[in-house]
């Protein structure tokens, strides 16, 4: 059974995109790699659900 | 920026001579408009259907040269139907509501804007802008109030307290004219912004694009088709519209370093969208490159000099936020200008103005950076994230929802001082101080009709009958009751507005909604319209 929330859950999808192109505006390829890697594990700490990690990985990867 | 417009003249207007010309003393006008665009034209039937005297000056003879706007968002229309070229316009444009978005090859989201039914008005047409010029200008040719002077360019402007002086060039040489009020609706290169030294404060796109209309008999559906990194246009956007008379209107990415007069090489232009359309033989109409804007003035109102559309403020392309906006602030000026100019509202409604059309203008400007940078991202690493949710998008809604290719204009809500706040909640689809929503009425004879098109140009108090006989409005507000004047047939219109009997609501001239209750109380209506004309 897949726990992955797929449908849109932000209440303003423009806004959350706007945030994280915001935050890698005036980062080259690098060091924007770097800040996903950061907010990939500080994200995946928040949801705590090794299941919803790996449906979300598979998601990534067949993507 | 427009670096080349390659247009045919479509319509031919002729400069005469004014009185004013040979006039000894300086004539002074209650309002002077400068720019016979959508908006200057919208502002002065406005204006003169509510008994105010225009000059509109314009300092080309002709319309269908340079940029131009296709798509005309409901609101608009029914502005337009206020202003009775409405129906016509509808009769003549593409009425379209579906859009398909493509990722390469791969259709990867397609929308309906499933439109409310009972709408006078569609969500949106398609029509080449000088054909709304045209009938913009016929309807002013219908009005005596209206003085339309074409080959007159402003060249000076003095401020004064109470009044502007103008130095109006003609092809007869330059003659002086004062006007209590001028709006300025002379468009993005703005002479009148020009003349008094005011500047932009916002973003230009690097980014160029190039925009194409051609000409082209295609049995392709009746839909907005945008395309992200396309076949046929590696690594850039598309984006592909129909209008009438077959043709269709062509947008392409072309990045930061294009070459803006290579570009507009009639057949370096054939040649790409050859590409994109394959053997389908095709004429060009109208070839541009754009840098796009997301820019406004810091103020609409200088004195007695009043910006309106894109002299005021400019926006990108996808989102049909440009002229649909500029219309907008047209008609919210003009009730308010006429009523300080007929004695019903001190100067102070006219600040309500800018209040009101400064949120319309930073949301559309927040709208269109947004789509901007979506379809042109700044940096590698920005390109890196937009194209994730391109690559997600087939696959979970939430990245379907991120896309951005223009998020399409809608009406405009005010968090208004001009808006009584409501004493008890209301559900429904209208809100205070957005524009009332339209719904299907009948009319006493039985025949169907449309509330809006119920509505008169001054204040209008609706109510909903409770067995009683209707309250009879205050002074300067006329009532439309349901039940009596027009019929709530199947429910919709109490269903829209929340109605139980003996609502009342109150409509501003502009048919927004300054005030409602559950029941009639004169002294609160009163106020609220009142309050509505800023006499606070």
């Amino acid at each position: 059974m897949t726990k992955l929330v797929t449908a849109s859950q932000f209440a303003d999808p423009d806004a959350a995109y706007v945030a994280l192109v915001e935050a890698r505006r005036s980062l080259d390829e690098q060091a924007a790699a770097a800040l996903d890697a950061r907010l990939v594990l500080i994200l995946a700490n928040h949801i705590g659900d090794i299941d919803v990690l790996r449906e979300a990985i598979a998601l990534a990867k067949g993507a | 920026m427009t670096t080349s417009a390659d247009r045919k003249t479509v319509y031919r207007y002729d400069y005469r001579r004014s009185a004013d010309q040979d006039a000894r003393a300086i004539v002074r006008r209650p309002v002077v408009v400068v720019g016979a665009g959508p908006v200057g034209l919208a502002a002065a039937i406005d204006l003169a259907l509510r008994g105010v005297p225009v000059v509109l000056i314009d300092d080309a003879d002709r319309i269908g040269e340079g940029s131009r706007g296709i798509c005309w968002a409901k609101r608009t229309l029914e502005i337009c139907d206020r202003l009775g070229v409405g129906e016509s316009l509808v009769a003549q444009g593409v009425t379209w509501k579906l859009g398909k978005l493509y990722h390469g090859d791969d259709l990867v989201f397609s929308f309906d804007l499933l439109p409310e039914d009972g709408h006078k008005m569609p969500a949106f047409i398609n029509l080449q802008q000088y054909y709304l010029e045209k009938a913009l200008v016929g309807r002013a040719g219908e009005i005596d109030d209206i003085d339309l002077r074409w080959k007159n360019r402003l060249v000076g402007l003095e401020q004064h307290n109470d009044h502007v002086q103008l130095t109006i060039d003609t092809p007869d040489g330059p003659y002086r004219l004062a006007a209590d009020w001028l709006i300025a609706a002379d468009g993005a290169r703005s002479s009148t912004r020009d003349l008094l030294g005011l500047s932009f404060s916002g973003v230009t796109f690097e980014d160029k694009f190039l925009i194409a209309d051609i000409r082209m008999a295609a049995d392709l559906p009746t839909e907005r088709r945008f395309w992200f990194d396309p076949p046929f246009h590696s690594g850039q956007s598309a984006l592909m519209h129909r209008q009438p008379d077959n043709v269709w209107r062509i947008d392409l990415q072309l990045g930061p370093d294009a070459d803006v007069a290579e570009e507009q090489k009639p057949e370096r232009v054939t040649a790409r969208l050859e590409r994109m359309l394959g053997d389908r033989p095709f004429d060009l109409e109208w070839i541009s490159v754009y840098r796009f804007n997301c820019r406004r003035l810091d103020r609409f109102i200088h004195g007695r000099v009043i910006f309106v559309g894109d002299a005021a403020h400019q926006v990108s392309p996808f989102g049909a936020r440009g002229a649909n906006s500029g219309i907008q602030d047209a008609e919210n000026l003009a009730w308010k200008l006429g009523a300080v100019i007929k004695g019903e509202a001190g100067e102070a409604l006219i600040g309500s103005y800018e209040t009101e059309r400064i949120q319309a203008a930073d949301e559309n400007i927040t709208h269109s950076t947004r789509s901007t940078d979506f379809i042109a991202p700044h940096t590698d690493a920005e390109r890196a994230l937009r194209n994730a949710v391109l690559a997600l998008a087939p696959k979970a809604e939430f990245a379907r929802r991120m896309i951005n290719s223009g998020r399409l204009s809608v009406a405009t809500f005010y968090g208004s001082p001009l808006s009584t706040p409501d004493e008890s909640p209301f559900a429904g689809s209208a809100r205070l101080g957005a524009p009332l929503p339209d719904c299907p009425i009948r009319n006493p004879d039985g025949s169907a009709g449309y509330l809006l098109e119920n509505l008169g140009d001054g204040f209008t108090l609706l109510t909903f009958r409770n067995g009683a006989s209707p309250p009879s409005a205050p002074e300067g507000v006329s009532r439309l009751s349901v039940g009596i004047d027009i019929d709530d047939a199947d429910g919709t219109l109490a269903r829209r507005l929340d109605a139980t009997p003996g609502a009342v609501y109150l409509l501003r001239p502009d048919h927004h909604l300054c005030g409602r209750w559950r029941k009639f109380d004169r002294a609160k209506v009163s106020a609220a319209r009142d309050r509505a004309l800023g006499k606070l």
